[in-house]
């Protein structure tokens, strides 16, 4: 276990080098020219060489990517070209917003979506099955940016329960904080909860067909025991690595969900970023992005060898 | 115009310099005469900020701005909100009588109308010709509008070795083209009749508008016969660019549709709005159809966009009559000078068009009913001096 842990730290850093030069290179290709988004619709010349200059544009990109480079081993990831605050500090500022979301999305997913899945397995053919895969249709089917509207549209303006949108840090007022987060949480879990319901529906399947459920059922134990005890816990390792990648995606994929409810999220810095060439900005948040990306993977990983003792040692 | 990092400098580069008569007053020495600099001390470029903040901040000022307006800055988080609280020594605190001022960028504009319906904001700007209807029907609601400084046009590429056509080599072309469009009935199906037809780089309502030369109505046969005496063959293809977005791609396909009738044949292409820019700088369009958020100044809309080699001329537009108009303009503050001076670079432009303008923006701003005293003016900013709940 050891060994593997320490494998697979070791392969954190050349990873992300290999990250930092690849979305480098590849902002480099997309067409337009920061300082002249920056320097708005005037497009004034001397403002433009300006910021050239002072954000080393004029620099050759290899100059550049080394400049940036040996910033971030500082810890210093540059300063965003829009609002001249430093990366640092607007990943600090987005990030805990986009995993408190996330996390929430996930939770919500995980409710609703193993539960489905292992009633619809056992009891598969019946109405229940038919209706936990209506609902997973229905979860994939529609799309976020429309169920977001329509929750909007029911309990802020018809009942007037929660806020249409905004967000509030849970450190300020965490009740504030839940009824601002729980509506764009159910869009994103809702989506993810259908998948993970159609995968644990798979793995128990799979898993109730198996000798030694059919050995644990012959030895006279409950059905509940069967499933809980014994089914579930094999069908669930591959959810909990599914479970940490839709979480990795959560963190750069929940733009139109933040856009529509207005959450200042890690999503909506980088496309914000993307379009306005915010090239320090990009770079930091792909960075960071890789970084929990791996780290969640790991974390699977870990998981994965705790829950299956098979893989230990 | 001395801080570091100002993007102001060069519209105050008729300032020679500035000399302190006396604690309230100060005279601006110009270099040359420009008429054009009062109209921009009411915009950015005069907005007043505190020096000593401003050399302390330097270029980091604007993350930390202090001014001499009834609010002082509290924070801003990015993406989230900017909170601004009453300064209590404002010269005018009398007519302040909103404590504090949340600004919060919600960039959709159905989430912004509904986060007003539900109680979550008090005012909102940028509503939607769409969604005035459904404004006005609201009891709790009322809408606030002003003509918009800026307008709309379809910059034409005249002058860049790319991408020449027909459209380039005559100005009978650019003619056909602008009487191919039926501005009225673009404004009808777009936006619903709120916003205003127009063919000028101001207004209609403007005072600077050239009366003798009114908004004109569709005409496709003088366009098929203009095209005919260009000796063009039809159809005439036209590479359009617009920046992405609906309400850009709304109008872009009812120019297509109504041109099309004339023998024109534009393919829209639509690109991402920092591209446009690269793009057009580049000259690698024929046709850029773009807002400009507009100046109070006539010149503020012409200048810069249709003098020999200015910054935005992108169409590289090139007329010395037109050039020697729009320097005379600048050079006399009398109104009735620069008026006639307007009416004759009216006409060349008209003739020449560079830039065909299409219509000009209605700001919509939609608010809370309990909300008293709001009166939107046509630079887009919202005014809180003389707000109050009622």
């Amino acid at each position: 276990m050891l060994n593997f842990l320490a494998r697979r730290i070791a392969q954190i850093v050349p990873t992300l080098f290999f990250v930092s030069v690849l979305i480098f290179s590849l902002q480099q290709l997309l067409p337009g020219d920061p300082a002249l988004v920056m320097a708005g619709e005037e497009r004034d010349p001397a403002v433009i060489e300006q910021i050239r200059q002072q954000y080393k544009l004029d620099q050759p990109i290899p100059v550049q990517y080394v400049y940036w480079l040996k910033g971030v081993l500082t810890g210093n990831f540059g300063e965003s070209l829009r609002n001249k605050m430093p990366v640092r500090e607007l990943i600090a500022q987005k990030l805990p917003v986009t995993l408190q979301l996330g996390s929430m999305a996930i939770v919500i997913a995980f409710c609703i979506g193993i539960p489905a899945g292992i009633v619809s397995a056992v009891k598969k053919g019946t109405a229940w099955d038919y209706g936990a895969n209506l609902f997973a249709l229905w979860g994939i089917s529609t799309p976020n940016f429309w169920l977001g509207i329509l929750l909007i549209f029911l309990f802020s303006i018809k009942l007037g329960w929660l806020p249409a949108s905004g967000y509030v840090p849970l450190t300020e007022n965490w009740r504030a904080s839940l009824a601002a987060t729980i509506m764009p949480a159910f869009v994103l879990g809702n989506a993810i909860s259908a998948i993970l319901m159609r995968h644990t529906r798979s793995a128990m399947l799979q898993v109730l067909e198996s000798d030694y459920v059919r050995t644990a059922r012959a030895k006279g134990l409950s059905e509940r025991s069967v499933i809980l005890k014994h089914a579930m816990r094999n069908a669930l390792t591959p959810i909990i690595t599914l479970g940490a990648l839709e979480l990795g995606t959560l963190l750069s994929g929940a733009v139109l969900t933040e856009q529509i409810f207005s959450i200042p999220g890690f999503g909506k810095l980088i496309v914000d970023a993307v379009f306005n060439r915010d090239y320090a900005v990009v770079q930091g948040v792909v960075l960071v992005t890789a970084t929990v990306y791996i780290t969640l993977n790991l974390v699977a990983d870990i998981a994965y060898v705790l829950v299956n003792p098979r893989l230990r040692g | 115009m001395t801080l570091p990092g100002s993007f102001r400098k060069s519209e105050l580069a008729s300032v020679d310099h500035v000399e302190v008569v006396d604690p309230l007053t100060i005279k601006l020495v110009l270099k040359t005469p420009y008429s054009p600099l009062i109209a921009q001390l009411t915009d950015r470029s005069g907005m007043m900020v505190s020096p000593k903040a401003a050399k302390e901040a330097g270029d980091k000022f604007g993350l930390h701005p202090v001014c001499a307006g009834p609010y002082k800055f509290v924070e801003r988080v990015q993406q989230d909100r900017m909170v601004f609280e009453k300064f209590a020594d404002y010269w005018n605190k009398d007519n302040i009588h909103i404590d504090r001022v949340v600004f919060l960028p919600i960039v959709d504009a159905t989430v912004r109308l509904a986060n007003l319906k539900s109680g979550g904001l008090d005012l909102i700007e940028r509503v939607l010709a769409t969604d005035i209807k459904d404004v006005r029907a609201d009891s709790r609601l009322v809408l606030s509008t002003a003509p918009e400084l800026g307008y709309l046009g379809l910059t034409v590429n005249i002058g860049n070795e790319k991408n020449k056509g027909p459209l380039s080599q005559s100005a009978k072309v650019r003619q056909a083209l602008d009487l191919s469009i039926d501005r009225e009935a673009l404004n009808q199906v777009v936006f619903n009749g709120e916003f205003t037809p127009g063919n000028q780089w101001v207004s209609p309502t403007h005072p600077y508008y050239q009366k003798a030369f009114p908004v004109h109505g569709r005409d496709i046969a003088k366009a098929k016969a203009l095209l005919k005496e260009a000796g063009v063959t039809t159809p005439v293809t036209v590479d359009y660019m617009i920046p992405k977005g609906a309400e850009n791609e709304a109008v872009a396909q009812v120019v297509q549709s109504m041109a099309a009738e004339a023998g024109f044949d534009i393919k829209i292409r639509a690109v991402e709005f920092a591209t446009t820019f690269k793009q057009a700088q580049a000259g690698e369009f024929q046709v850029f159809q773009i807002n400009w958020s507009g100046r109070i100044d006539p010149d503020g809309n012409s200048y810069i966009f249709m003098r020999s080699k200015a910054p935005q001329n992108d169409g590289v537009y090139s007329n010395p009559e037109a050039d020697k108009l729009m320097e005379d303009g600048r050079a006399t503050s009398n109104v009735d000078e620069r008026k006639a001076i307007y009416q004759k670079l009216t006409k060349i432009l008209l003739d020449d068009l560079p830039i065909i303008y299409i219509y000009h923006r209605t700001l919509l701003i939609a608010h809370t009913k309990k909300l008293d005293g709001y009166r939107q003016m046509p630079d887009g900013l919202v005014r809180v001096v003389g707000l109050r709940f009622k």
